[in-house]
Order: C-alpha cells, then sequence, then structure tokens
C-alpha cells in the first residue's frame, strides 16, 4: 500500500469512525446517566436520512434540510422520552430491551408507511462534490472531509457543553449521584429529557451527512447499532471520552481490516471486543 | 440489575391442569389435523424448545441475552455440513455433534461473555451473536446470504433396524413432541437441583452468593454453555424440518423473538417458555394474516401490530400470560425456594 | 497451631486521594470477640470489605490463619473459612427463610453443582441450615418469605446465613442495627454462645453491646487506628474519649 491510499484509507478511518461517535455519545450518554439500554438508537440514524432525503429535495438544499431535520429530531426525541422511556428509567433491563425492540419494528413499519420501502440517494450539494487531488490519480471527496467537520464542531460543542456549561455541570452532577442533584434543587426531569433528545438529535444528524454517501435504505439502523454498540461497550458506559477514542479504533480497524484483511473483516472488530474485554471488562474508560 | 424478583417456580393447580390437557391435544392432534397444521405444530414445538433453553439463561439466571440465536443456528448448519449430498446422515451421530457443536460455541463466547455484567452482558451477546451471523453471511463457502439446504431428514436406522422415519410429518411431530418433553423434565428436574437453586440464587443476589463462597462465574458459564447446547437441539430439529437453514435464523431478531416467547408466558418455569413459544407463534401468524380493510393491507404490515403489542406488553404485563394468571387468582402460591416442592 | 485467626497489616485503600482506610492493623484471637468502633465515616465498613475480599486494598496484607489472602476474591476468602454478614441486609428477599440459610449450607457441599438431585434431599446439607436456624432464633419463621419477615428478623437471617457455611472467623457488620431491646439481648446472647468457637470481629455502634461482648477493641477514626486494647484500656485512653466517647455513648462528636 502506498503512501497516498494509505493517507485515503486513514482519512476514511477517521470519516468513519466520527460518525461512529456522533452516534455512540447519545447512546452512551443515555446509558450512563439514565442507565437504559435502547435497541432503537439506529432507528434514530434511518429517521436521519430518510429526513434528509425528503427534506432536502422539499426544501432544495441539503444543508438546510439538515438543520430543520435536527430541529425535528430534537423534538421527536424530547416527545419520545415525555411519553414512553422516562417511565422506564427504573425498569429492568430486560424490559427496556424489550420496549425498545418493539419501538424498532414500530419505527420501521411507520417508515414504511410514509416513506416506502425503496433504496434512495441523496445527492451531495452542489458546492461539496468537488475532490481535493492528492496524487495523480487520486482525489479525495471533499463531501467526506465536510462529514468530519461537522463531527468535529458537533464533538466540540458537546464537549464544551458538558464541560464548561452550567447545563453541562447539571448533566455530570445527574450522572453522579442523582439524589444528590436533586436535593440541590437540579431539575432531574429536564436533565433526562435534554440528555436522551440530544442522543437522539445527534444519530439523526448522523443519519443526515452520511445520507449522500451510505444511501438511504430500509433497515439501515440495524448494522450502524452493532457497531455502536461495540464502540460503547469497547470505550465504556458513560464516558463521552472513551466513546470518541473506541470510535476510531474501530473505525481504523475496520477500514484497515477490510483492505487489507478482507476474509477476516468482518470479524476483526468483535475480535477487537473480545481482546479488549478480556483485558478491561468494562471497557477502557468505565466510569 | 438485579431486581430482587419472585419467579413463578410452583406451576398453580390449575396450570398444571392446563399443561396436562394441553399434552393431550398434543398427542392426540395428529389423528385429525392435516399436514400444514401438523408442520406448524412441529416447528412451534421446536420454538418452545428454543424458548426453553434461553429461559434456563434469562428467566433462572437472569442473564439476558441478545445473541442467543447464534446457538440455535449453529446447530443447523452443523447438520447442513454433515449431512452429505447423496445419502441421510445417521440422526445417532449428527444429533449429538451439532448440540456439541453449538455447545462449544457457547463455552467458548460464554467465557468472554460471562465476565461482563448489565447491560455490557446484553450489548456483548449480541454483538458476538452479529459476528457469528457475519461470518456465515459473508462467506460463500459456508453457504453465503443464501444459506443452505438440508437434502435429507437424517436416517434414524441402527444396524439395518429402523424404528421410524423422519421424512413422515407424523413421525416428525411425535419426535419433537418427544424431544421437548425430555427437555422440559430435564429442565424441571434442574430448576430444583442444587445447581438450578444456585443460578436462581445468582440471579436474585449474585453478590451474596459469592460472599457464601459459590464461584459465581463456573455456574454461569455452565449455564450459559447448557443453554446453548439446548437452543442447539431446536436448531437441528429446525433443520431436520425444513430442510433449510439461513444466517438470519442466527440473527438479532430471532434472538429478539426467543426473548418475547420467553416473556410472553413467563419467566423461569419452563412451562411458561412453552406457552409462549406457542403464543408468540400464533399471534405471528395472526398478525401477517391480518385482511384487507379498504385499501389497506393490514397484513403487510404486521411489525407495527407486532410492535405494538410488545410496547403494550410490557408496559401492562411484564410478568406475562402466567403472570396475568397469578396476579388475578390461581391462588396465592408461594413462589420459588421451598424445601417441599411438587 | 496459632492464636490469631485473622490479621490486618498495615491495610490501606485509597480512593482517589481520599485514604478510607489508612495503615490499619489489627489481630483476631481465636474465641474471643474483637470489636472495630469509631465515629461514622471512620473506615470501618471499608475494613470489612477489605477483610472479606469485596474490595481490593490498595497496600497492606490480610492474614487469614497463616495464609495471605490479599487479593483473593471474596468467594475463595468465603471457602477458607471467613463468614460476614452485612450492615445493609443482603440477603434473597423472595426466598423464604429456609432457602435463604440452606443455599449458604450448600455452598459447603462438596458436589454442590448437581444437576439432577433435589436439592432439598442432601441431607448434610439440611441439618446444617436447621443448626444455624436454631442457633439465630428463626425456626417459627422459616417458611415465610424473608421479604415479609420484620427488620430484626432479617438482621437474624443474616446471621443465620453467615454461620450455614461454617466458617471459623466471623465478620459481622453492625449485627445489631435497628434491632430493638429485647431482640439486641438475643443477639448478644447469641454471640458470647459463638465466641466459644469462633473468633469474631465486630463493627457495632451500640456500646452497651460492645463492651459487654469485646475482648478486645479497636478504635478507629478518619480511617486510622487510634487505640487498641481492651476494654478497660479503652476506657481509660485520653484520646479515645477526646475523638469518640465524649458525653453520650455513640454519639459523634459536633
Amino acid at each position: 500500500m502506498d503512501l497516498a491510499n494509505f493517507f485515503i484509507q486513514l482519512l476514511n478511518s477517521v470519516q468513519y469512525g466520527l460518525l461512529l461517535f456522533m452516534l455512540a455519545a447519545g447512546l452512551t450518554l443515555i446509558f450512563g446517566i439514565m442507565g437504559v439500554v435502547n435497541l432503537a438508537h439506529g432507528s434514530f440514524y434511518m429517521l436521519g436520512a430518510y429526513l434528509a432525503w425528503s427534506l432536502s429535495s422539499l426544501l432544495g438544499s441539503l444543508g438546510l434540510a439538515i438543520i430543520v431535520g435536527a430541529l425535528l429530531a430534537v423534538a421527536f426525541g424530547f416527545a419520545l422520552e415525555w411519553l414512553l422511556f422516562r417511565h422506564f428509567y427504573k425498569r429492568d433491563h430486560l424490559d427496556q430491551v424489550l420496549l425498545t425492540f418493539g419501538l424498532i419494528y414500530i419505527f420501521e413499519e411507520l417508515r414504511s408507511i410514509v416513506w416506502g420501502d425503496d433504496v434512495h440517494g441523496v445527492p451531495i450539494p452542489e458546492l461539496l462534490s468537488a475532490s481535493v487531488p492528492l496524487t495523480e490519480n487520486l482525489a479525495y471527496p471533499v463531501y467526506r472531509l465536510f462529514m468530519s467537520g461537522v463531527c468535529i464542531a458537533l464533538a466540540l460543542g458537546l464537549y464544551g457543553l458538558i464541560s464548561k456549561t452550567r447545563l453541562g455541570m447539571k448533566i455530570r452532577a445527574g450522572a453522579f449521584n442523582r439524589d444528590m442533584a436533586e436535593s440541590l434543587g437540579i431539575n432531574i426531569k429536564l436533565i433526562h429529557a435534554v440528555v436522551f433528545a440530544l442522543g437522539v438529535g445527534l444519530a439523526a444528524v448522523a443519519g443526515m451527512i452520511a445520507a449522500p454517501i451510505a444511501s438511504v435504505y430500509p433497515n439501515m439502523g440495524a448494522q450502524v447499532l452493532i457497531m455502536c454498540f461495540v464502540v460503547v461497550v469497547i470505550g465504556g458506559i458513560g464516558s463521552v471520552r472513551g466513546a470518541l477514542i473506541a470510535a476510531l479504533l474501530v473505525g481504523l480497524v475496520d477500514t484497515f481490516g477490510k483492505v487489507l484483511l478482507p476474509q477476516m473483516a468482518g470479524m476483526l472488530i468483535y475480535m477487537l471486543m473480545a481482546a479488549v474485554l478480556l483485558w478491561k471488562p468494562e471497557g477502557l474508560f468505565k466510569q | 440489575m438485579s431486581a430482587q424478583k419472585s419467579n413463578l417456580e410452583i406451576l398453580p393447580r390449575g396450570v398444571q391442569v392446563t399443561l396436562a390437557l394441553g399434552l393431550v391435544a398434543l398427542v392426540a392432534f395428529p389423528f385429525t389435523g392435516t399436514d400444514y397444521y401438523i408442520q406448524m405444530l412441529t416447528r412451534m414445538m421446536i420454538m418452545a424448545i428454543f424458548a426453553m433453553s434461553l429461559d434456563l439463561l434469562q428467566g433462572v439466571t437472569g442473564l439476558v441475552s441478545l445473541g442467543h440465536a447464534a446457538y440455535f443456528g449453529l446447530a443447523g448448519y452443523a447438520l447442513a455440513f454433515m449431512m452429505p449430498q447423496g445419502e441421510p446422515a445417521s440422526l445417532w451421530w449428527t444429533l449429538p455433534a451439532a448440540v456439541l457443536a453449538s455447545g462449544l460455541a457457547a463455552l467458548v463466547i460464554g467465557f468472554f461473555v460471562v465476565r461482563t455484567h448489565g447491560i455490557y452482558f446484553i450489548m456483548v451477546t449480541m454483538a458476538f451473536a452479529q459476528m457469528v451471523f457475519y461470518l456465515f453471511f459473508d462467506n460463500r463457502a459456508l453457504g453465503g446470504s443464501d444459506g443452505l439446504y438440508i437434502n435429507f431428514k437424517p436416517d434414524a436406522s441402527v444396524a439395518g433396524w429402523v424404528p421410524f422415519d423422519l421424512d413422515s410429518k407424523r413421525t416428525m411431530y411425535y419426535f419433537t413432541l418427544g424431544a421437548m418433553l425430555v427437555v422440559y423434565v430435564f429442565l424441571r428436574r434442574l430448576l430444583w437441583s442444587p445447581f438450578g437453586r444456585a443460578l436462581a440464587g445468582i440471579r436474585v443476589n449474585e453478590h451474596r452468593m459469592r460472599a457464601m463462597g459459590f464461584g459465581t462465574f463456573g455456574y454461569k458459564l455452565a449455564a450459559f454453555t447448557l443453554a446453548g447446547s439446548l437452543a442447539g437441539l431446536a436448531g437441528y430439529l429446525w433443520g431436520t424440518q425444513t430442510g433449510y437453514i439461513n444466517p438470519e435464523l442466527m440473527g438479532f431478531q430471532m434472538s429478539a423473538h426467543a426473548i418475547m416467547m420467553v416473556i410472553l408466558g413467563g419467566m423461569g418455569n419452563f412451562a411458561g417458555a412453552i406457552v409462549g413459544a406457542f403464543a408468540f407463534e400464533y399471534l405471528l401468524h395472526v398478525f401477517k394474516d391480518l385482511p384487507q380493510l379498504g385499501s389497506v393491507n393490514l397484513g403487510k404490515h404486521w411489525q407495527l401490530w407486532m410492535g405494538l403489542f410488545i410496547v403494550l406488553l410490557v408496559t401492562f404485563a411484564p410478568r406475562g400470560l402466567l403472570g396475568l394468571v397469578e396476579r388475578f387468582g390461581m391462588g396465592k402460591e408461594k413462589t420459588g425456594g421451598e424445601s417441599h416442592h411438587e | 497451631m496459632s492464636d490469631v485467626l485473622l490479621s490486618a497489616k498495615n491495610l490501606t485503600k485509597r480512593f482517589g486521594g481520599l485514604a478510607a482506610v489508612n495503615g490499619v492493623s489489627l489481630d483476631l484471637k481465636r474465641n474471643s470477640i474483637h470489636a472495630v468502633i469509631g465515629p461514622n465515616g471512620a473506615g470501618k465498613s471499608t475494613l470489612t470489605h477489605l477483610l472479606s475480599g469485596d474490595l481490593l486494598p490498595t497496600s497492606g496484607t490480610v492474614l487469614l490463619g497463616q495464609r495471605d489472602v490479599t487479593g483473593w476474591r471474596p468467594e475463595r476468602i468465603s471457602r477458607q473459612g471467613l463468614g460476614r454478614s452485612y450492615q445493609k441486609t443482603n440477603i434473597f428477599l423472595p426466598f423464604s427463610v429456609w432457602e435463604n440459610v440452606r443455599l449458604a449450607a450448600q455452598s459447603r457441599e462438596p458436589h454442590a453443582a448437581r444437576w439432577l438431585r433435589p436439592a432439598s434431599s442432601f441431607i448434610a446439607v439440611n441439618a446444617r441450615t436447621e443448626r444455624a436456624i436454631a442457633l439465630s432464633g428463626l425456626k417459627d419463621r422459616q417458611f415465610a418469605m424473608a421479604g415479609t419477615i420484620s427488620h430484626g428478623e432479617q438482621r437474624q437471617l443474616e446471621i443465620a446465613m453467615t454461620l450455614a457455611t461454617e466458617p471459623q472467623v466471623l465478620l459481622l457488620d453492625e449485627p445489631l442495627a435497628g434491632m430493638g431491646a429485647q431482640e439486641a439481648e438475643r443477639m448478644v446472647a447469641l454471640l458470647l454462645e459463638l465466641k466459644k468457637n469462633h473468633g469474631i470481629l465486630l463493627v457495632e455502634h451500640d456500646m452497651d453491646a460492645v463492651f459487654a461482648l469485646a475482648d478486645q477493641l479497636t478504635v478507629m477514626v478518619n480511617g486510622q487506628v487510634i487505640a487498641s486494647g481492651t476494654p478497660a484500656q479503652i476506657r481509660a485512653d485520653a484520646g479515645v474519649q477526646a475523638a469518640y466517647l465524649g458525653e453520650d455513648i455513640g454519639v459523634e462528636p459536633a
């Protein structure tokens, strides 16, 4: 593998990893703070992709679609939390598994009813459709760089939110000791709703920005959900930093694995997870 | 995670009577039923074995596995590999071999997975099962996404004598019924054995079990392996019955269906698993066969009804059908842990 | 055979920057009761966790008999002959009292993992269970569900479960907590009876009971041992009086 190819695969790894991070961050926060296992997280990713498809053709611009879509997704997250999830924070994990599995079915069908079962493409916006030349023959798509950029921006925003704002402080306090936080006057219910809606929003935005590259198709949430789980397991529940590092690690292993060891590509990630589990059964950065 | 829940381990009189009647009905059915329904019931009984195997893990030991179907499918694949192209292989060695294959896989994966707890356990079981799924899905040599055909039913002959022929749908039905009964009786005995009591103790309070000197890792691994082996038995029967095996049978959806069967019927006593498997399969049929309402084909959107049903079930009846029975008074029977039992 | 059944040598446990237990040493002699007392937050419970293997010490050693059991898993230490009871009742609520104790007794059964014989048919286990239940005074409640019995009875069950594993060393974390006068009296009598064949390490707040029971006392404040000796010696120790005993026995300094 020559330098240019290596560089391309490296960029792909980072881009894939950052996308996974968007999903995993929401998932790990929801796990870590509310203790809820959510199998339907992949459905939010799918929701984002389908929103991108219909909104971009409706509004004529992908950028606008992402903004509107993000708002819609966050609103949806608030509604879902209020209606269902908040009643399940104290329930058994088994009940949560069942609930969210039922939701997967419901979301799939609703998607089928609203958007149909065909595969769709979302065009890359004119502005971002160029490619950056690397060598005489190889160029790297600007859009993929854009994707990574958006993810990095959101990651920084998340970091800033959690460590530098009052809201973030309250979130951390609530995660650390719920009862204590409540007695200090922190509105735990609101915090939980915000965290949940944030998780949904991040997943949906991930789906939206990925749509031009990954296409929009039924059941697209399932595969990404598994990767997401692997990232959270490796990174440690509740740790956003762990999710980032794990996501990049998974991105690297998966991308280079597919190129260097194609027969074993599918299994490599799980072998990585198994190795981490032997060493640290609760993830690398468990809180 | 362990909510100190009691399981309905001692079955109320009424339930016992109902089960006995059900057994009688099952034995009598082939004399009146059509081939189609005989096959459908055979499949339901296979699912019942699968559900019982999960109940051991989930209901008794408290380990929620989202990857149990991997062991179900693996045995089916083992059968497919062992069945030659030209003539049927013997039942008497392919069955134990397939069950052993599943058990071995469960042992190996269990070794990694059982060291985790709570949410982690759920996620890693799912992840490893997906790994197995992709192993078969991505490899043409293992059948790929199309799966494999099993050309013959296993041959039950022993040194020339043919005790029964699995090609007959009726025979297959009774063979499966027999298997289901053996598994049920075995698991019920296990439930009341020291091993079973220890598993229940682990479910309720693993920390105290360790403080009392129990090596809980070993117990959980044993339960995981045994459950995987029994799932393999079900998978072998499925492969025999349908003649076809594909990666979907190992997937996450299949595992989730198993969880629902166990919950639907009521966990921890194996009778619930049987009831739940039958009820779930029946429900699937009902939803898929829904009629047209105006221009809308209700049956086509069965996933929506199933999803709604699951959400409603978990919200209002989390202990399943037998839980409802218990709640609405088939007598206030003591649950679990008595030294005097059935 | 040595006199010392359990000993801690310079045990320290740090959580981040905080040393919950700091250089604690003590010896538990055979057929005696050694009480560990101190104000809330002194590190007594942490010390118990370190001795039972529930927590890993940052430094120091734990010796059970003559064996170094530092870092051993709780189940291994239990099998070596240490039984502990918990401050926060740690029983099997959905099981009957009998089953709670039977499970504990089963842990000592060499064929504990038998698959097909009913658990209720193991005579030795049943005998051990009956003995432990009788000792702890729960005979008339043995078929009640553990979640339905009174708090005091649950504390008795805690003890019964510890006894059923037939340990040589008993580690009891506030066995009298929340008990009424009569129940406490019964527990004190039981402990004096048990002293004849066991070494008992007792963490307690009830000063009357402590001084009635203990042969040795260790006083902990802020994770450290500030005094150790016989009850008479401790009573007379000025440092202890200042730090802990004060006017009202059992009340922490303002």
